[in-house]
This record gives structure tokens, sequence and C-alpha cells, in this order.
């Protein structure tokens, strides 16, 4: 199966990205858990990260094609896992995300993203669409596909996955396209059902929106949290604290300091130079994915490749809005830096569908 | 391969992506604005919060509700309290605090040491309390040597205090240190090591009520850990006002009537099931708990021979005795194995097989109706009747009037109490009854155990005309702002199968027993009051067939029987029931009832006949009834009574 011509044309851009994000983060994760009880969790990041790499290449070298065959399978063993989960997974903080396979736990949440992609780039490329747009009617199955796994992620529950499910789906359905009346329409429509929606939520997910909204509201909670993310990323200043030197990462003033505010502890002990090198790296990542759709061979690898650049685009803007203060605090890692073995596979898994796509683009 | 763009207009897709290509740039420049605003506009400031003003959360105790009484009298309040507490961080130089402290308080270096080891998992900035409590005198030298020794704090709390002590112990319980356990169960409530929790009594069962909303502030501090500027602050909020349906004034009348004695006393309101009093003695000290017990202390409470820490009124089960015949006459009544008029020769013993069940009477009652059956607290009679009844049907109306079960009070532990019946043997013993046993059951000795509150709760409905409700503490529970979030609803739990006709036969036969001639209950007479009720004495250890029952000072004290009363009063309109236990105190009339007087004198204060002969006649009484309970009237002086008075 394997091309010489495939070596050649093998995407070293996304390899190397893929490759220096991740060993940034083991770098980060490193220093803010240097003081905590559990102090290896950069060893099991670094192990993560070699079998993400087996991971990426693995994907790479099955030619995506046979994504189109696949994807139902992978789809109905994705609805499955989530299932599995919510009935049989174990309950971390108050909500049921992982499935113990004895050595190791997992997310199946996370690879459900990339099932919602592959099935959806799928039915995109396969479909008639009309030259309008999807109508209303057109959009029901596609709907269908990507909100089952997103309500099953929601009842685990885990906002954030669910928000960024659901983000790539709005995503890939406007790259489809659809009739401007019926986006239009499905706005208004929506609007007045986020009260609605408000009731289902948890209590400290509504405690995080309100202070968001208004972070008066829970000074020593929530509110707390934002105020020491927003401090640690503005002490950096411009050349950082230095590396370790950081204090309100590794004091314990941020919570999940190795994990969703991973990045204000870049931002404090690299400053502005180490955050906005990071920040340009993401770009490059988004920009490459989205130019390797430009440049794909078929509408398969298009759109596969326009999702995961929008899995990994909402990914790096909501996680790095929410520390900032700028978005509510919903709990959505960043990829590639932030720690958990779901998460990184999962990124990985993606890093390796555009390689894939990208190295193919000249085989007819 | 040739679909390469379908049926979309040939680079349509293409221009999507230079859209989206567009998105993700100015949404990354947004971010990247973001940054540098915060690194680079405004990065010295919140430098500077981060290196000499660190935001710190002081968390800030709301003060418990009150517990009070049924009528607002305060029964357990809080006072402010200092503790001097340590936040590490902020140390500059541990080993001059190690000197300092000693020198100025009663605290050892090795206690500093111990204290902050232990907290080695607190979150940063937190403080460390090091001893609590403070007096004024270390409260001032902390405050003169405080700037010497950055790190120091001084902390206020509120702090539990119970005015009445040891006297109402057992119905408030007490607090104590949150544990690891009850933190994680608790998650949802916020409670942080450290906290206090109900842990007993009221204070546990109501903890939702009473705890209140913990605040805090937000504050900046500087280098030293002083606090500079209050950023934001969130006033904790007092508890909920816990309005008991206790009495206190008949409370410390029970507490104080039981003073040196062991066992229980309980007091309902028998028209809804509000307990008024409720003293298990020996009791504890609720105070020694607010500042967290010691082990020392806590090992000398639970090891108490006494029980200091169980609550009897509820968890103690012990024979029921006479105060039992009530209800073995009930069921003969009931069942037609006797009427009202039914007149049985009550001897001064009763043979079984080749047995002898002797009475408490040297003998005997001669010719008796249930009536006098039970104003003398004939044993003879209620072993005849007892037998024809049989077991089953005797535990059947046991159960109807809520032996043998918990009647279901809102406190942890309450016990069942014991009804047997054949079915309970076969199942527990696997051997059948004999009704040889049933004699002892109808006398309420055997296997059959109350706990006091069980036997109250039946004479409660013996008074009110038949209705059993659940006997409840809480009058109301209201907010500071005078808002009621709960208030007191009577539940009836059942009635008890006896026909009116027949429970007015019982209520009068209970008056005959205080107030007729021959009454084993006359001490509890008071001027004024119509006291009806029944007494007791409950055989602790098996005698040998018929050896002579000893007066209780001859017997050693383990071996003394149980005293019982069990009453209420006024006969016409009850307005409180009242059970007395007297553990090892001998006969009833001489130990319980005098107990439960004070209870209902105390209770009904104001329907007191003002008579100047009281004191006289309380004297009197009390040697005549140990004459008539032991020698009885007759001239006859046999071998003392054997079973009960």
């Amino acid at each position: 199966m394997i091309d010489r011509r495939l070596l050649v044309h093998f995407d070293w851009v996304i390899f190397l990205l893929a490759t220096s994000l991740s060993i940034i983060g083991i770098i980060n994760i490193y220093s803010a858990t240097m003081m905590d009880s559990n102090t290896n969790l950069y060893e099991k990041q670094l192990i993560w990260f070699l079998i993400g790499l087996a991971f990426l290449s693995l994907v790479t070298f099955i030619n995506y094609i046979h994504l189109e065959r696949l994807a139902y399978p992978i789809y109905i063993l994705s609805i499955t896992l989530l299932l599995i989960t919510l009935i049989f997974g174990h309950t971390a903080s108050g909500a049921k995300r992982w499935l113990n396979l004895g050595f190791v736990s997992f997310q199946p949440s996370e690879f459900a993203k990339i099932a919602i992609i592959i099935i959806l780039a799928k039915y995109f490329s396969t479909t008639r669409i009309p030259l309008k747009g999807l109508s209303l009617k057109g959009l029901v199955w596609p709907s269908v596909l990507a909100f089952v796994p997103c309500i099953l992620i929601a009842k685990q529950p885990d906002m954030g996955t669910a928000i960024i499910a659901f983000f790539i789906f709005a995503s890939m359905v406007i790259f489809a396209k659809v009739r401007v009346k019926v986006l239009v329409g499905i706005i208004l429509v929506s609007l007045p059902l986020i009260p609605i929606t408000w009731r289902f939520l948890k209590d400290y997910q509504k405690a995080r929106l309100m202070s968001f909204l208004d972070p008066t509201l829970d000074p020593l909670g929530t509110g707390y949290h934002i105020l020491q993310s927003k401090i640690a990323i503005g002490s950096g200043k411009i050349l950082g604290n230095g590396f370790t030197h950081g204090t309100q990462g590794q004091l314990r003033f941020l919570p999940e300091h190795h994990t969703d505010f991973i990045f204000s502890v870049l931002a404090e002990e690299w400053g502005f130079i180490g955050s906005f090198t990071v920040l340009t790296l993401y770009l490059s990542l988004v920009l490459w994915g989205l130019n390797i759709a430009q440049n794909a061979k078929d509408k398969l690898g298009a759109f596969l490749a326009f999702g995961v650049s929008a899995m990994f685009m909402w990914h790096i803007v909501i996680n790095i809005g929410m520390v900032t203060g700028m978005l509510p605090v919903v709990g959505v890692p960043l990829p590639f830096m932030s720690y958990g073995g779901s998460f990184l596979l999962t990124t990985m898994i993606g890093a390796g569908i555009l390689t894939n796509i990208s190295m193919r683009r000249f085989m007819f | 391969m040739s679909i390469y763009l379908g049926n979309n207009k040939p680079g349509e897709l293409k221009t999507r992506l230079y859209v989206a290509t567009g998105i993700a740039i100015s949404l990354f420049f947004l971010l990247a604005i973001r940054l540098w605003y915060f690194q680079i506009f405004k990065g010295t400031e919140f430098k500077e919060l981060s290196e000499n003003n660190r935001v710190r959360l002081v968390r800030e105790s709301a003060p418990r509700g009150l517990i009070l009484d049924r009528t607002s009298k305060i029964i357990v309040e809080n006072r402010p309290a200092f503790h001097l507490a340590i936040i590490p961080e902020d140390v500059k130089d541990w080993s001059k605090i190690k000197r300092v402290l000693p020198n100025i308080i009663s605290i050892t270096e090795n206690d500093i040491e111990t204290k902050v080891s232990k907290a080695n998992n607190r979150p940063s900035f937190q403080a460390i309390k090091l001893k609590d409590d403070l007096t004024w005198e270390e409260i001032a030298r902390i405050e003169t040597f405080r700037l010497d020794i950055p790190g120091i704090v001084l902390t206020i709390e509120p702090r539990r205090i119970y005015p009445f002590g040891n006297t109402v112990a057992h119905i408030i319980g007490y607090l104590g240190e949150i544990d690891e356990r009850q933190i994680k169960k608790l998650k949802k409530a916020n409670y942080i090591p450290g906290d206090f929790i109900g842990k007993y009594g009221i204070e546990y069962q109501l903890e939702k009520y009473l705890r209140g909303m913990n605040g805090g502030r937000q504050i900046e501090v500087d280098a030293m850990g002083r606090e500079i500027k209050l950023l934001k602050k969130i006033t904790p909020i007092q508890g909920y006002h816990v309005h008991l349906t206790i009495d206190l004034d008949t409370q410390l009348a029970a507490s104080a009537a039981m003073q040196d004695k062991v066992g229980a006393v309980i007091a309902l309101d028998p028209h809804n099931g509000k307990i008024l009093a409720s003293v298990s003695a020996p009791s504890f000290d609720p105070n020694s708990f607010a500042a967290g017990i010691d082990k020392e202390q806590w090992n000398n409470l639970i090891t108490n021979p006494f029980h200091v820490m169980e609550a009897k009124t509820i968890q103690g089960q012990y024979p029921p005795a006479s105060t039992f015949k009530i209800i073995t006459a009930a069921a003969a009544l009931e069942d037609a194995v006797i009427t009202p008029s039914t007149k049985i020769y009550a001897g001064e013993s009763f043979w079984f097989g080749n047995k002898e069940f002797r009475d408490w009477k040297a003998g005997g009652h001669g010719i008796i109706d249930v009536h006098r059956a039970i104003v003398e607290s004939s044993d003879t009679f209620f072993y005849q009747v007892g037998l024809k009844l049989g077991i089953d049907r005797l535990a059947y109306y046991a159960k109807g009037f809520g032996l043998g079960r918990k009647t279901g009070i809102n406190l942890i532990n309450e016990k069942p109490g014991l009804i047997p019946s054949s079915k309970w043997k076969k199942d527990t013993y696997g051997t059948k009854w004999y009704e040889g046993e049933t004699i002892s059951v109808s006398v309420g000795q055997g296997y059959v155990t109350t706990t006091p509150l069980q036997i109250l709760n039946a004479y409660a409905a013996i008074a009110n005309g038949g209705k059993l409700y659940l006997p409840q503490l809480v009058n109301m529970v209201e907010t500071q702002a005078g808002q009621i979030i709960w208030s007191f609803a009577p539940q009836e739990i059942g009635r008890i199968p006896v026909s009116p006709s027949h429970i007015k036969i019982l209520q009068d036969a209970l008056k005959g027993v205080v107030n007729e001639e021959g009454g084993t209950g006359q001490i509890v007479r008071l001027p004024g009051i119509v006291v009806a009720g029944k007494t007791g004495t409950a055989q602790v250890v098996k005698l040998k067939e018929n050896s002579p029952r000893r007066k209780p000072k001859d017997t050693p004290y383990e071996q003394r029987d149980h005293a019982w009363f069990v009453g209420f009063a006024p006969v016409e309109n009850p307005e409180i029931a009242v059970a007395v236990i007297v553990e090892h105190g001998g006969f009833g009339a001489e130990a319980a009832a005098p107990v439960a007087r004070e209870v209902i004198k105390a209770y009904l204060k104001s329907k007191l006949k003002p008579e100047t002969i009281i004191p006289k006649l309380e004297e009197n009484i009390q040697i005549d009834i140990y004459d008539s309970e032991t020698t009885t009237s007759d001239d006859t002086v046999a071998g003392e009574p054997n079973f009960n008075d």
C-alpha cells in the first residue's frame, strides 16, 4: 500500500507543529505540577505523546478513502462507547466521563469528535447539495448524526466537549452551504430556547456562566479562578518569570493548572513572547489545515481536513478565550498542551488525518 | 475519482475556505490583542498583584442558629472566640516564631510543628489554627508581638455555648470537627476541614437549618500577609433559629429530679406528641465538645459505666414491668376474656403446672375486678388473664400500642424494644413458646422490653382517647427575618385497638392508682391536679425460685430493680404525659414516682393549689407507700413479694 511517492509528500509542517506543541505542553506540565503531590504527570504525558505519534503515523498511512466505508462502523462504535460510559463509566467530580479498561481509562467523548467529523465528511461529500444550499429538510439527517453523540456527551455531563462537537457540526454544515433563509430562521428560533436550556444546566455550570457574566457574583469561587488566571497571564509581562518560576501556577492559585489552565502557566513563565509564539504556532496549524482542505483531491478530503481544522480552531479559541476571561469557563482543553491521554490521542489522530489527506493530494 | 468538487460550482468550496481562513485569522488576532492587553499594557499592574499583593480568600464562619424552647427561652447560643493561626507562606523566620510564641501564650514548640505538618495539604495562604479560644490576656500579648513575627494572625469565629450544660444534653446534642468522610458525603454543602458540624441530637438532625451560610472576604494582602484592601465580601448569614417543643422549666425540673440517679425522664403533650422534657441521666456537658473534645475526655465519656452518651429515653430497653399491665388489661377487655365487672380471685400466688408464680403482695388481693387489679397492681390477677389471652393476642395488642417498634422520633439510634410472640421465639431460638412464659409477659417481664418513650406514647394514647402521635421535638424553624421555614404539625401514627368505653375504664383505673385507697402511686398526688399513672418495678436479675424479694438497700446496686412510673395529668383533659425510669432505683413508687411528680408540678405549676401542708404530705406518703408495698396493710408479714409491685 505504501507508495514511495507518499513519503516524498509527507506533510512535515503538521508533524513538526504537533510535535513542538506537544513538547511545549510537556515542559509546562512539568513546571505546573512540580509543587503538587503528584509530580510525574509530565512523564505520563510524554508516554501519551509517544503513543500519539504512533497513532499519527498509523492514521497517516491508511488511505483516508477507506474512511468513507468505515464512517458508519466508526460512528456506531463511538455511540456504543458513549452509551457504555453513561452506564458503566466511573464518576469523577460529579461527571461520568471515563471508561475503565483496567490498565488505562479513557474518555470516549474525545474520540466521538473524530467520529462526528468523519461521518459528516462522508455525508456531505456523497450527498448532492442543492445550488442554493441545504434546505431545512436537508439538514435533518446531518443534525441527527451530530446531535446523538452531542446529547450523550452533554449527559455525562461534559459541556466543554459537547460545545466543541456542536461547533464542529455547525462549521461543517455552513461549509457545506446552508440556505441563508434557513440559517437566519434557525438562529431566530434558537434564541428563545436559551432560557429553557438554562434549566437543564447543573448548578456548577450555572455558577460558571453567571460568574462569567458578572464576576462579582461569585468572588470566592469561579470568579476567583478567572481572576487568578488573569493575574498569572498578566504578571508574565513581556519576557515571563522564567521556566518553573511562575508563582501563580505553582502555588495552587490556579485551578486545573496542568489541564484547562495550562496556557496561563505558559503565559506567566514565558511572557508575551512565549504566549504569542505558541498562538502563532496554533494559527499556523489551523491555516495549514485549511490549506490542506483547499488542495485536497476530493470532496471527502476537503471536508475531513476542514472538520479537523475547525475542531482545532474551536478548541484553541475557546480555551484561550476562557483563561483570559473572554469566555465562560466551560472546561475545554488546549490541543497538544493540556494534560490528558485521551485528548492528546484525539488531537494526534486529527493531525494524522491532515497529513494523510495532505500527502495524497497528488494521487489520483 | 472524478467527483472532484462534485456538483458544487468549482471554486465555491474554495471561496468558503478563504472565508474560513479569514475568520480564523481574526479570531486569533483577537486573542493576541487580549494577551497584549494583559501582558504588556497591564502587565506591570498584574505583576504587582501577583508579587506583593496577593489576593486571598478568608472564610468567615456563619454563627449557627439559636435553639430555643417552646416559650422562646434561649437554650443554645453563640459567642465570639479568638483563635491564633499561622500562614506559613508569610512566615519570615520560623525559629523566631518557635522561640517567641511559647513565651507569650501556652503553646509548645512541638504543638506548632505538629499542627503545621498536619496541614500540609491545605490550599496556599490558608491559615492553620494553632490555638483556639484565646483569653483576653493572650490576645493582648499576641497583638503586641504580631508585627515582630509575621505569619501570625488572629481569627475570630463564633463559638457555640450551651448555658444549661448537661441538663438538655441528649436532646441538643453536640458539635464536632467534620471528618473526611462527611466532607465527601456532603460535598455539595461545601464543608472544609476544621469546620464544625452537628454530630448528635438536634445539632445533628437540623444541621442544614442551623448551619447558616459561611461568608468570606476576598482581600489583598501585603508582603507581610496583612490585609491592605477588602476587594469583595460576602457577609456570613446566621443559621435559622430552631424552636423546640421542650419546655425549659419542665426540662430543668426533670433534670434536677434525676440528680444522682441513673435513668430517664420523658414527657410529652398527649394531644399532639410534642416532647416537653427529655432527660437521660447521667449526662454530659456539650460545652466540652464545642472546641473539639480531646481523646482522654472522650474516652472517659464513652467508658463511663452508666452509659453517659446513651439517650436512655429512646435507647434504653427495659422490661416495662407493671406498667405493661394496662396493656394486658386492655387486651383482656377487648378480647372479652374478662368484662369490666368480672371478678377473679387474685391470691398470694398462682400455680401453673408445678410452678408457683407469686404476687408481690403477701396475702394477695382477694377477689377483685380489673379496676382494682390495676389500682393495686395485682400480679396473680394478670397472670391468669394473660394466660387466657395467650402470647400472640397479647403481642397483637402490645404492638397496637406502638410497642416493639421505633416510634419514629427524629433522633438517631432509637431502639425498637421487643414484643415477643410465638413466631418470634420460633424464629429466634427455634423452640416453641411455653405458656409459663406468657405469665411473665403479662406482667411486663420475661422477654418483653420497651424504651421509656414507647411506653410513654402508649400511655399518652390512653390519655387522649386512643391516638398514637409521632413524638416530635421541633415546634418551628424560623429565619433571622422571622420567616417560618418549617412548623409543627401533629402526625397521627396509629390508634390503639381499644374501644372508647374500655379506654375510659383504663383511664379510671390509672386515676385510681394515684387517688384511691390501696393504690400504688399515691405519692404522685398533687393539690389541685388529678394525676393518673402506673408504677412498675422491673426485675433486673432472675431471682431464685421463691427467694424473697430483697429491699433495695440490702441488694448490690447492679442487682437492684428498675423503678418505673408512667402517667398523665390532669386526668380530665391531660396536658402532660410523663414516663420515668430509675435504673436500679428499687420500687417504682419510691424512686420513680417522686420524679414524675416534680415534672408534672413544674409543667402545671399554674394549676397547683397552694397548700401549706404539701411538704408534710410528701413525707407521709413516702413512708406510707413504702409500707404498703413492702409490708402491706395486712398484719401478716410473710415472705416479701417475689414479682412486681
